[in-house]
Protein backbone atom coordinates (compact mmCIF):
# COMPACT_ATOMS: atom_id res chain seq x y z
CA UNK A 1 0.00 0.00 0.00
CA UNK A 2 1.27 3.37 -0.70
CA UNK A 3 1.87 5.82 2.41
CA UNK A 4 2.19 9.63 2.38
CA UNK A 5 4.45 12.26 3.83
CA UNK A 6 2.50 15.45 4.99
CA UNK A 7 5.34 17.73 5.07
CA UNK A 8 4.87 21.01 7.32
CA UNK A 9 6.24 23.69 5.52
CA UNK A 10 5.81 27.08 7.39
CA UNK A 11 7.07 30.77 6.86
CA UNK A 12 8.41 33.23 9.46
CA UNK A 13 5.35 34.33 10.72
CA UNK A 14 3.23 31.17 10.46
CA UNK A 15 5.44 29.73 12.88
CA UNK A 16 5.82 32.91 14.91
CA UNK A 17 2.08 32.37 15.28
CA UNK A 18 2.21 28.72 16.06
CA UNK A 19 4.59 29.27 18.71
CA UNK A 20 2.84 32.72 20.09
CA UNK A 21 0.94 29.96 22.47
CA UNK A 22 2.81 27.22 22.55
CA UNK A 23 0.48 25.08 24.96
CA UNK A 24 -2.40 26.16 22.55
CA UNK A 25 -0.30 24.73 20.04
CA UNK A 26 0.80 21.45 21.78
CA UNK A 27 -3.17 20.20 22.86
CA UNK A 28 -4.31 20.46 19.12
CA UNK A 29 -1.41 19.00 17.56
CA UNK A 30 -1.71 15.95 19.90
CA UNK A 31 -5.48 16.17 19.42
CA UNK A 32 -5.02 15.54 15.81
CA UNK A 33 -2.09 12.96 16.73
CA UNK A 34 -4.13 11.17 18.59
CA UNK A 35 -7.32 11.49 15.85
CA UNK A 36 -4.99 9.75 13.30
CA UNK A 37 -3.78 7.18 15.78
CA UNK A 38 -7.62 6.26 16.62
CA UNK A 39 -8.28 6.05 13.06
CA UNK A 40 -5.06 3.58 12.50
CA UNK A 41 -3.47 5.89 9.93
CA UNK A 42 -0.35 7.28 11.53
CA UNK A 43 2.71 6.21 11.37
CA UNK A 44 5.05 9.05 12.13
CA UNK A 45 5.16 12.47 13.48
CA UNK A 46 7.88 14.80 14.33
CA UNK A 47 8.34 18.22 14.54
CA UNK A 48 11.64 20.22 13.45
CA UNK A 49 13.98 22.33 15.55
CA UNK A 50 14.41 25.86 13.94
CA UNK A 51 16.25 25.84 10.84
CA UNK A 52 18.79 28.51 11.87
CA UNK A 53 20.20 25.43 14.17
CA UNK A 54 20.74 23.13 11.34
CA UNK A 55 23.08 23.09 8.73
CA UNK A 56 23.65 22.11 5.53
CA UNK A 57 25.55 19.86 3.26
CA UNK A 58 26.42 20.84 -0.01
CA UNK A 59 27.48 18.00 -2.55
CA UNK A 60 28.18 20.71 -5.24
CA UNK A 61 31.59 20.67 -5.46
CA UNK A 62 34.37 17.99 -5.56
CA UNK A 63 33.95 17.73 -1.35
CA UNK A 64 30.79 17.87 0.50
CA UNK A 65 31.06 21.46 1.99
CA UNK A 66 29.31 22.13 5.30
CA UNK A 67 27.30 25.94 5.95
CA UNK A 68 25.36 26.60 9.09
CA UNK A 69 21.44 27.40 8.52
CA UNK A 70 18.60 26.80 6.62
CA UNK A 71 18.65 25.62 3.11
CA UNK A 72 18.56 28.59 0.55
CA UNK A 73 16.67 31.84 0.12
CA UNK A 74 13.42 29.63 0.86
CA UNK A 75 10.65 31.23 2.28
CA UNK A 76 8.69 28.12 3.33
CA UNK A 77 10.58 25.70 5.47
CA UNK A 78 10.59 21.96 6.08
CA UNK A 79 9.54 22.69 10.08
CA UNK A 80 8.14 18.75 10.59
CA UNK A 81 6.23 15.44 8.68
CA UNK A 82 3.12 13.01 9.22
CA UNK A 83 3.80 9.66 7.62
CA UNK A 84 0.24 8.59 7.08
CA UNK A 85 -1.05 5.04 5.62
CA UNK A 86 -4.68 5.81 4.13
CA UNK A 87 -6.40 4.05 1.54
CA UNK A 88 -6.19 6.74 -1.16
CA UNK A 89 -4.36 9.93 -2.25
CA UNK A 90 -7.64 12.09 -1.49
CA UNK A 91 -7.68 10.37 1.99
CA UNK A 92 -4.37 11.69 2.76
CA UNK A 93 -5.72 14.86 1.45
CA UNK A 94 -8.65 15.19 3.71
CA UNK A 95 -6.26 15.01 6.72
CA UNK A 96 -3.68 17.34 5.27
CA UNK A 97 -6.91 19.82 5.58
CA UNK A 98 -7.30 18.54 9.10
CA UNK A 99 -3.47 19.56 9.83
CA UNK A 100 -3.16 22.61 13.07
CA UNK A 101 -1.64 25.02 10.94
CA UNK A 102 -1.37 29.14 11.13
CA UNK A 103 -2.06 31.48 8.33
CA UNK A 104 0.35 31.09 5.48
CA UNK A 105 1.92 27.50 6.41
CA UNK A 106 1.46 24.85 3.73
CA UNK A 107 1.19 21.08 3.85
CA UNK A 108 2.73 19.46 1.41
CA UNK A 109 1.33 15.67 0.28
CA UNK A 110 3.41 13.42 -1.10
CA UNK A 111 3.11 9.80 -1.75
CA UNK A 112 5.67 7.30 -0.73
CA UNK A 113 5.84 4.04 -3.17
CA UNK A 114 5.30 0.63 -1.58
CA UNK A 115 8.65 -1.46 -1.54
CA UNK A 116 6.30 -3.79 -3.66
CA UNK A 117 6.77 -1.05 -6.21
CA UNK A 118 10.49 -1.06 -6.50
CA UNK A 119 11.70 -2.90 -9.51
CA UNK A 120 12.96 -6.30 -8.84
CA UNK A 121 16.97 -6.73 -9.62
CA UNK A 122 17.64 -9.20 -12.27
CA UNK A 123 14.24 -10.22 -13.35
CA UNK B 1 -15.46 17.39 -5.04
CA UNK B 2 -15.63 14.00 -6.75
CA UNK B 3 -16.76 10.37 -5.80
CA UNK B 4 -13.36 9.94 -4.38
CA UNK B 5 -13.73 12.70 -1.97
CA UNK B 6 -16.90 11.90 -0.68
CA UNK B 7 -15.16 8.05 0.07
CA UNK B 8 -12.19 9.76 1.67
CA UNK B 9 -13.92 11.29 4.04
CA UNK B 10 -16.62 8.58 4.70
CA UNK B 11 -13.93 6.29 5.37
CA UNK B 12 -12.46 8.62 7.62
CA UNK B 13 -15.95 9.47 9.75
CA UNK B 14 -18.16 6.07 9.14
CA UNK B 15 -17.33 4.59 12.40
CA UNK B 16 -17.96 7.82 14.47
CA UNK B 17 -21.06 8.94 12.74
CA UNK B 18 -22.77 5.76 12.84
CA UNK B 19 -21.65 5.29 16.01
CA UNK B 20 -22.81 8.66 17.58
CA UNK B 21 -26.20 8.14 15.10
CA UNK B 22 -26.65 4.48 17.11
CA UNK B 23 -26.14 6.09 20.65
CA UNK B 24 -28.47 8.98 19.81
CA UNK B 25 -31.27 6.36 18.33
CA UNK B 26 -30.73 3.40 20.20
CA UNK B 27 -31.02 2.18 16.74
CA UNK B 28 -27.95 0.00 15.07
CA UNK B 29 -29.75 -0.52 12.09
CA UNK B 30 -31.39 3.01 11.41
CA UNK B 31 -28.33 4.53 12.17
CA UNK B 32 -26.67 2.65 9.73
CA UNK B 33 -29.19 3.04 6.76
CA UNK B 34 -28.99 7.17 8.35
CA UNK B 35 -25.52 7.10 7.59
CA UNK B 36 -25.37 5.37 4.06
CA UNK B 37 -28.19 8.00 2.93
CA UNK B 38 -25.88 10.75 3.73
CA UNK B 39 -23.17 9.68 1.95
CA UNK B 40 -25.38 8.90 -0.72
CA UNK B 41 -26.48 12.53 -0.12
CA UNK B 42 -23.24 13.57 -0.24
CA UNK B 43 -22.47 12.18 -3.92
CA UNK B 44 -24.79 14.19 -5.81
CA UNK B 45 -24.96 17.31 -3.25
CA UNK B 46 -20.53 17.48 -2.90
CA UNK B 47 -19.79 17.90 -6.50
CA UNK B 48 -22.17 21.26 -7.22
CA UNK B 49 -21.79 22.57 -3.68
CA UNK B 50 -18.63 21.58 -1.67
CA UNK B 51 -18.84 22.07 1.74
CA UNK B 52 -16.34 23.87 3.91
CA UNK B 53 -16.50 21.23 6.87
CA UNK B 54 -17.20 17.74 4.97
CA UNK B 55 -17.15 15.93 8.18
CA UNK B 56 -19.54 18.34 10.10
CA UNK B 57 -21.96 18.05 6.91
CA UNK B 58 -22.18 14.27 6.88
CA UNK B 59 -22.64 13.86 10.53
CA UNK B 60 -25.04 16.68 10.18
CA UNK B 61 -26.86 15.34 6.99
CA UNK B 62 -26.74 11.74 8.79
CA UNK B 63 -28.61 13.30 12.31
CA UNK B 64 -30.97 14.47 9.78
CA UNK B 65 -31.76 11.50 7.87
CA UNK B 66 -32.04 9.67 11.15
CA UNK B 67 -34.41 12.20 12.71
CA UNK B 68 -37.05 11.42 9.74
CA UNK B 69 -36.79 8.04 10.00
CA UNK B 70 -37.69 7.93 13.94
CA UNK B 71 -40.40 10.54 12.67
CA UNK B 72 -41.79 8.43 10.17
CA UNK B 73 -41.92 5.39 12.59
CA UNK B 74 -43.82 7.62 15.23
CA UNK B 75 -46.28 8.77 12.28
CA UNK B 76 -47.01 4.45 12.57
CA UNK B 77 -47.94 4.91 16.35
CA UNK B 78 -44.97 2.43 17.25
CA UNK B 79 -43.80 3.50 21.10
CA UNK B 80 -40.53 2.04 20.48
CA UNK B 81 -40.19 4.95 17.98
CA UNK B 82 -41.93 7.41 20.35
CA UNK B 83 -39.38 7.36 23.05
CA UNK B 84 -36.36 7.19 20.20
CA UNK B 85 -37.68 10.13 19.03
CA UNK B 86 -37.74 11.62 22.62
CA UNK B 87 -33.49 10.78 22.63
CA UNK B 88 -32.73 11.69 19.32
CA UNK B 89 -34.74 15.45 19.91
CA UNK B 90 -32.38 15.36 23.20
CA UNK B 91 -29.74 14.22 20.79
CA UNK B 92 -30.24 17.02 17.87
CA UNK B 93 -29.94 20.03 20.54
CA UNK B 94 -26.47 18.14 21.75
CA UNK B 95 -23.66 20.19 19.24
CA UNK B 96 -21.09 17.85 17.67
CA UNK B 97 -19.87 14.46 18.74
CA UNK B 98 -19.25 13.89 22.34
CA UNK B 99 -15.32 13.82 22.44
CA UNK B 100 -15.48 11.77 26.21
CA UNK B 101 -17.81 9.59 24.75
CA UNK B 102 -17.07 8.64 21.22
CA UNK B 103 -13.86 6.44 21.67
CA UNK B 104 -16.34 3.91 23.95
CA UNK B 105 -19.05 4.47 21.47
CA UNK B 106 -16.83 3.42 18.33
CA UNK B 107 -15.21 0.05 20.64
CA UNK B 108 -19.01 -0.74 21.64
CA UNK B 109 -19.76 -0.31 17.38
CA UNK B 110 -17.04 -3.10 17.23
CA UNK B 111 -18.26 -4.88 19.87
CA UNK B 112 -22.19 -4.82 18.19
CA UNK B 113 -20.63 -5.45 14.21
CA UNK B 114 -18.91 -8.63 15.67
CA UNK B 115 -21.80 -9.97 17.89
CA UNK B 116 -21.77 -13.34 18.70
CA UNK B 117 -25.47 -13.59 16.63
CA UNK B 118 -24.43 -13.11 13.92
CA UNK B 119 -23.20 -15.25 11.08
CA UNK B 120 -19.23 -15.00 10.45
CA UNK B 121 -19.66 -13.88 7.41
CA UNK B 122 -22.37 -10.86 8.32
CA UNK B 123 -20.00 -10.12 10.92
CA UNK B 124 -16.73 -9.43 8.39
CA UNK B 125 -19.69 -7.65 6.28
CA UNK B 126 -20.55 -5.13 8.96
CA UNK B 127 -17.10 -4.52 10.30
CA UNK B 128 -15.91 -3.74 7.11
CA UNK B 129 -18.83 -1.76 6.05
CA UNK B 130 -19.82 -0.32 9.51
CA UNK B 131 -16.40 0.44 11.33
CA UNK B 132 -14.29 0.87 8.09
CA UNK B 133 -16.10 3.03 6.38
CA UNK B 134 -16.06 0.39 2.81
CA UNK B 135 -18.84 0.12 0.23
CA UNK B 136 -20.42 -2.88 -0.76
CA UNK B 137 -19.08 -2.64 -3.57
CA UNK B 138 -15.90 -2.64 -1.85
CA UNK B 139 -16.08 -6.24 -0.09
CA UNK B 140 -17.64 -7.64 -3.02
CA UNK B 141 -14.19 -7.14 -4.65
CA UNK B 142 -12.32 -8.42 -1.64
CA UNK B 143 -14.39 -11.15 -1.03
CA UNK B 144 -15.34 -12.08 -4.53
CA UNK B 145 -18.69 -12.59 -4.19
CA UNK B 146 -21.33 -10.51 -5.91
CA UNK B 147 -22.58 -7.40 -4.49
CA UNK B 148 -26.08 -8.23 -3.48
CA UNK B 149 -24.78 -11.17 -1.48
CA UNK B 150 -22.85 -8.64 0.68
CA UNK B 151 -25.58 -6.32 0.76
CA UNK B 152 -27.94 -9.73 1.85
CA UNK B 153 -25.38 -10.06 4.49
CA UNK B 154 -25.61 -6.28 6.10
CA UNK B 155 -29.43 -6.67 5.92
CA UNK B 156 -29.63 -9.83 7.65
CA UNK B 157 -27.22 -8.86 10.20
CA UNK B 158 -28.80 -5.95 11.36
CA UNK B 159 -31.86 -7.34 11.58
CA UNK B 160 -30.57 -10.24 13.80
CA UNK B 161 -29.44 -6.97 16.02
CA UNK B 162 -32.41 -6.27 16.14
CA UNK B 163 -34.21 -9.19 16.86
CA UNK B 164 -31.55 -10.16 19.43
CA UNK B 165 -32.10 -7.24 21.19
CA UNK B 166 -28.51 -6.64 21.28
CA UNK B 167 -27.73 -3.33 23.31
CA UNK B 168 -24.95 -0.86 21.92
CA UNK B 169 -22.50 -0.98 24.67
CA UNK B 170 -19.52 -2.04 25.71
CA UNK B 171 -19.90 -5.62 27.16
CA UNK B 172 -19.80 -6.13 30.68
CA UNK B 173 -16.44 -6.96 32.45
CA UNK B 174 -17.28 -10.47 32.89
CA UNK B 175 -17.79 -11.03 29.49
CA UNK B 176 -15.06 -8.09 27.99
CA UNK B 177 -12.35 -11.05 27.36
CA UNK B 178 -14.56 -13.15 25.65
CA UNK B 179 -16.01 -10.57 23.25
CA UNK B 180 -13.00 -9.00 22.49
CA UNK B 181 -11.96 -12.55 21.46
CA UNK B 182 -14.48 -12.37 18.85
CA UNK B 183 -13.65 -9.09 17.49
CA UNK B 184 -10.07 -9.93 17.46
CA UNK B 185 -10.38 -13.69 15.27
CA UNK B 186 -12.92 -10.87 12.69
CA UNK B 187 -10.37 -8.96 12.22
CA UNK B 188 -7.98 -12.02 11.77
CA UNK B 189 -10.29 -13.41 9.24
CA UNK B 190 -9.49 -10.34 7.32
CA UNK B 191 -6.31 -10.14 7.29
CA UNK B 192 -5.71 -13.78 6.10
CA UNK B 193 -8.09 -13.81 3.60
CA UNK B 194 -6.08 -10.74 2.30
CA UNK B 195 -2.83 -12.53 3.10
CA UNK B 196 -3.54 -15.84 1.77
CA UNK B 197 -6.53 -15.71 -0.77
CA UNK B 198 -8.50 -18.92 -0.36
CA UNK B 199 -9.45 -18.69 -3.86
CA UNK B 200 -9.05 -16.76 -6.56
CA UNK B 201 -6.35 -16.33 -9.47
CA UNK B 202 -4.34 -13.89 -6.77
CA UNK B 203 -2.61 -14.81 -3.54
CA UNK B 204 -2.75 -11.55 -1.80
CA UNK B 205 -5.15 -9.10 -1.45
CA UNK B 206 -3.02 -6.27 0.26
CA UNK B 207 -5.65 -4.17 0.07
CA UNK B 208 -7.89 -6.56 1.86
CA UNK B 209 -4.82 -7.19 4.45
CA UNK B 210 -4.27 -3.84 5.17
CA UNK B 211 -8.15 -2.88 5.88
CA UNK B 212 -7.62 -5.20 8.64
CA UNK B 213 -4.85 -3.50 10.41
CA UNK B 214 -6.00 -0.35 9.99
CA UNK B 215 -8.70 -1.92 12.42
CA UNK B 216 -6.02 -3.77 14.53
CA UNK B 217 -4.25 -0.38 14.98
CA UNK B 218 -8.04 1.26 16.36
CA UNK B 219 -8.48 -1.24 18.73
CA UNK B 220 -4.81 -1.18 20.01
CA UNK B 221 -5.68 2.53 20.25
CA UNK B 222 -9.14 2.50 22.20
CA UNK B 223 -8.03 -1.07 24.19
CA UNK B 224 -3.89 -0.16 25.04
CA UNK B 225 -4.36 -2.53 28.07
CA UNK B 226 -4.92 -5.35 25.90
CA UNK B 227 -1.88 -7.39 25.16
CA UNK B 228 -3.73 -9.88 22.32
CA UNK B 229 -4.87 -6.44 20.87
CA UNK B 230 -1.28 -5.66 20.48
CA UNK B 231 -0.20 -9.41 19.40
CA UNK B 232 -2.71 -9.55 16.82
CA UNK B 233 -1.38 -5.97 15.23
CA UNK B 234 2.01 -7.22 15.64
CA UNK B 235 1.33 -10.90 14.04
CA UNK B 236 -0.66 -8.64 10.92
CA UNK B 237 1.99 -5.69 10.51
CA UNK B 238 5.00 -8.96 10.77
CA UNK B 239 3.52 -11.04 7.90
CA UNK B 240 2.85 -8.26 5.91
CA UNK B 241 5.63 -7.04 6.35
CA UNK B 242 6.82 -10.26 3.55
CA UNK B 243 4.25 -9.06 1.44
CA UNK B 244 6.76 -7.65 -0.99
CA UNK B 245 8.92 -10.65 -1.25
CA UNK B 246 5.45 -13.06 -1.57
CA UNK B 247 5.29 -13.08 -4.63
CA UNK B 248 7.21 -12.51 -8.24
CA UNK B 249 6.77 -10.40 -11.00
CA UNK B 250 4.40 -12.76 -12.73
CA UNK B 251 2.08 -12.93 -9.13
CA UNK B 252 2.92 -16.36 -8.57
CA UNK B 253 3.91 -17.22 -4.86
CA UNK B 254 7.73 -17.14 -3.31
CA UNK B 255 8.05 -18.95 -0.35
CA UNK B 256 9.86 -18.38 2.61
CA UNK B 257 12.75 -20.20 1.75
CA UNK B 258 13.18 -18.36 -1.73
CA UNK B 259 12.38 -15.03 -0.62
CA UNK B 260 14.58 -11.83 -1.34
CA UNK B 261 14.51 -10.62 2.13
CA UNK B 262 15.80 -7.35 1.23
CA UNK B 263 12.60 -6.54 -0.04
CA UNK B 264 10.61 -7.12 3.15
CA UNK B 265 9.52 -4.00 4.59
CA UNK B 266 11.90 -3.06 7.29
CA UNK B 267 9.52 -0.39 8.63
CA UNK B 268 6.27 -2.53 8.89
CA UNK B 269 8.95 -4.97 10.86
CA UNK B 270 9.93 -2.30 13.02
CA UNK B 271 6.21 -1.63 14.01
CA UNK B 272 5.36 -4.92 14.53
CA UNK B 273 8.38 -5.52 17.32
CA UNK B 274 7.20 -2.52 18.92
CA UNK B 275 3.59 -3.85 19.19
CA UNK B 276 4.68 -7.42 20.42
CA UNK B 277 6.80 -5.42 22.90
CA UNK B 278 3.37 -4.20 24.21
CA UNK B 279 1.88 -7.80 23.87
CA UNK B 280 4.33 -9.35 25.83
CA UNK B 281 3.98 -7.27 28.90
CA UNK B 282 1.80 -10.43 30.53
CA UNK B 283 2.60 -13.04 28.75
CA UNK B 284 2.41 -13.96 25.37
CA UNK B 285 -1.59 -15.36 23.77
CA UNK B 286 -2.52 -17.05 21.16
CA UNK B 287 -1.71 -14.16 18.61
CA UNK B 288 1.42 -12.97 20.80
CA UNK B 289 2.78 -16.14 20.10
CA UNK B 290 2.21 -16.58 16.48
CA UNK B 291 4.13 -12.90 16.12
CA UNK B 292 6.77 -13.60 17.98
CA UNK B 293 6.63 -16.61 15.60
CA UNK B 294 6.81 -13.97 12.82
CA UNK B 295 9.43 -12.15 14.25
CA UNK B 296 11.80 -14.98 14.51
CA UNK B 297 11.49 -15.28 10.95
CA UNK B 298 12.11 -11.49 10.71
CA UNK B 299 15.21 -11.06 12.86
CA UNK B 300 16.85 -14.18 10.88
CA UNK B 301 18.93 -13.58 7.51
CA UNK B 302 18.25 -16.69 5.83
CA UNK B 303 16.00 -20.11 6.65
CA UNK B 304 18.76 -21.77 7.26
CA UNK B 305 20.74 -19.05 9.71
CA UNK B 306 16.65 -18.96 11.63
CA UNK B 307 16.42 -20.08 15.08
CA UNK B 308 14.40 -23.02 14.28
CA UNK B 309 14.35 -24.54 18.11
CA UNK B 310 12.69 -20.95 19.34
CA UNK B 311 9.95 -21.56 16.76
CA UNK B 312 9.46 -25.23 17.86
CA UNK B 313 9.35 -23.83 21.36
CA UNK B 314 6.47 -21.40 20.28
CA UNK B 315 4.88 -24.03 18.69
CA UNK B 316 4.74 -25.99 21.27
CA UNK B 317 3.33 -22.85 23.55
CA UNK B 318 0.98 -21.75 20.51
CA UNK B 319 -0.26 -25.67 20.58
CA UNK B 320 -1.47 -26.03 24.62
CA UNK B 321 -3.21 -22.24 24.21
CA UNK B 322 -4.77 -22.86 21.22
CA UNK B 323 -4.85 -26.13 20.62
CA UNK B 324 -5.42 -26.79 16.58
CA UNK B 325 -4.58 -29.17 14.01
CA UNK B 326 -3.50 -26.08 11.56
CA UNK B 327 -0.52 -25.20 14.86
CA UNK B 328 0.11 -28.78 15.15
CA UNK B 329 0.87 -29.14 10.80
CA UNK B 330 3.05 -26.00 11.37
CA UNK B 331 5.16 -27.48 14.19
CA UNK B 332 5.78 -30.33 11.72
CA UNK B 333 7.28 -28.36 9.48
CA UNK B 334 9.32 -26.15 12.14
CA UNK B 335 10.72 -29.67 13.30
CA UNK B 336 11.35 -30.84 10.35
CA UNK B 337 13.75 -27.63 9.57
CA UNK B 338 15.31 -28.24 13.60
CA UNK B 339 15.39 -31.84 13.36
CA UNK B 340 15.10 -33.43 10.35
CA UNK B 341 12.08 -34.37 8.24
CA UNK B 342 11.47 -38.04 9.89
CA UNK B 343 10.15 -36.54 13.14
CA UNK B 344 7.96 -34.44 11.12
CA UNK B 345 6.29 -37.41 9.22
CA UNK B 346 5.60 -38.95 12.54
CA UNK B 347 3.51 -35.53 13.64
CA UNK B 348 1.96 -34.98 10.24
CA UNK B 349 0.79 -39.05 10.03
CA UNK B 350 -1.05 -38.76 13.33
CA UNK B 351 -2.49 -35.46 12.48
CA UNK B 352 -3.98 -37.71 9.33
CA UNK B 353 -4.68 -40.56 11.74
CA UNK B 354 -6.60 -38.47 13.65
CA UNK B 355 -8.52 -36.67 10.54
CA UNK B 356 -8.30 -33.49 11.57
CA UNK B 357 -7.82 -31.57 8.47
CA UNK B 358 -9.95 -33.44 6.10
CA UNK B 359 -10.14 -32.12 2.93
CA UNK B 360 -7.29 -30.02 3.37
CA UNK B 361 -4.26 -29.01 0.55
CA UNK B 362 -2.08 -28.02 3.23
CA UNK B 363 -1.88 -31.77 4.82
CA UNK B 364 -0.35 -33.47 1.63
CA UNK B 365 1.61 -30.16 0.92
CA UNK B 366 3.28 -30.71 3.73
CA UNK B 367 3.92 -34.26 3.76
CA UNK B 368 4.91 -34.41 -0.04
CA UNK B 369 7.69 -31.78 0.92
CA UNK B 370 8.86 -34.39 4.03
CA UNK B 371 8.70 -37.03 1.88
CA UNK B 372 10.64 -35.30 -1.21
CA UNK B 373 13.42 -34.66 1.35
CA UNK B 374 13.27 -38.30 2.91
CA UNK B 375 14.32 -39.15 -0.70
CA UNK B 376 10.56 -40.78 -1.16
CA UNK B 377 9.94 -39.07 -4.61
CA UNK B 378 6.62 -41.22 -5.74
CA UNK B 379 4.70 -40.87 -2.83
CA UNK B 380 6.30 -37.38 -2.31
CA UNK B 381 4.51 -36.94 -5.85
CA UNK B 382 1.53 -38.20 -5.27
CA UNK B 383 1.01 -36.09 -1.83
CA UNK B 384 1.95 -32.98 -4.25
CA UNK B 385 -0.32 -33.73 -6.49
CA UNK B 386 -3.46 -34.61 -4.16
CA UNK B 387 -2.43 -31.44 -2.61
CA UNK B 388 -2.89 -29.45 -6.12
CA UNK B 389 -6.45 -31.09 -6.31
CA UNK B 390 -7.25 -30.38 -2.96
CA UNK B 391 -6.18 -26.27 -3.17
CA UNK B 392 -8.84 -23.30 -4.44
CA UNK B 393 -6.03 -20.76 -4.77
CA UNK B 394 -4.84 -20.71 -8.39
CA UNK B 395 -1.29 -19.09 -7.81
CA UNK B 396 -0.71 -21.64 -5.10
CA UNK B 397 -1.93 -24.97 -7.06
CA UNK B 398 0.40 -24.36 -10.28
CA UNK B 399 3.65 -24.10 -7.71
CA UNK B 400 2.20 -27.69 -6.39
CA UNK B 401 1.70 -29.11 -10.04
CA UNK B 402 5.42 -27.49 -11.01
CA UNK B 403 7.38 -29.71 -7.40
CA UNK B 404 5.13 -32.71 -8.31
CA UNK B 405 6.26 -32.04 -11.83
CA UNK B 406 10.06 -31.99 -10.51
CA UNK B 407 9.64 -35.14 -8.99
CA UNK B 408 9.04 -37.26 -11.66
CA UNK B 409 12.29 -36.69 -13.40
Amino acid sequence: MPKYLLIMRGTDESNAAMMADIDEMMATTGQFIQEMVKAGVLLAAEGLDDPRQGVVVDFSGETPVVTDGPYGETKELFGGFFLLDVASKQEAVEWAKRVPAAPGAKVEVRRVPGSDEVPQVGE
Amino acid sequence: MGTADVEAVWRIESARIVAALTRFTGDFGLAEDAAQEAVAEALVSWPLAPPANPAGWLMAAARRRAIDAVRRRTALQDRYALLAAGLAADAVDGEEIDPDRIDDDVLALMFVSCHPVLSPEARVALTLRVVAGLSSEEIARAFLVPVPTVQARITRGKKTIAAAGVPFELPPAAERRERLGGVLSVLYVIFTEGSTATSGDRLLRPDLAYEAIRLARTLAALQPDEPEVHGLLALCELTAARFPARTGPDGSPVLLDEQDRRRWDFSAIRRGLAALAKASARGLGPYGLQAAIAATHAAAPSVEATDWDRIVVLYEALGRVAPSPVVELNRAVAVAMASGPAQALAIVDELIASDLLPGSHLVPTVRGELLARLGRRPEARAELELAARLCANQRERSVLLRKAAALAS
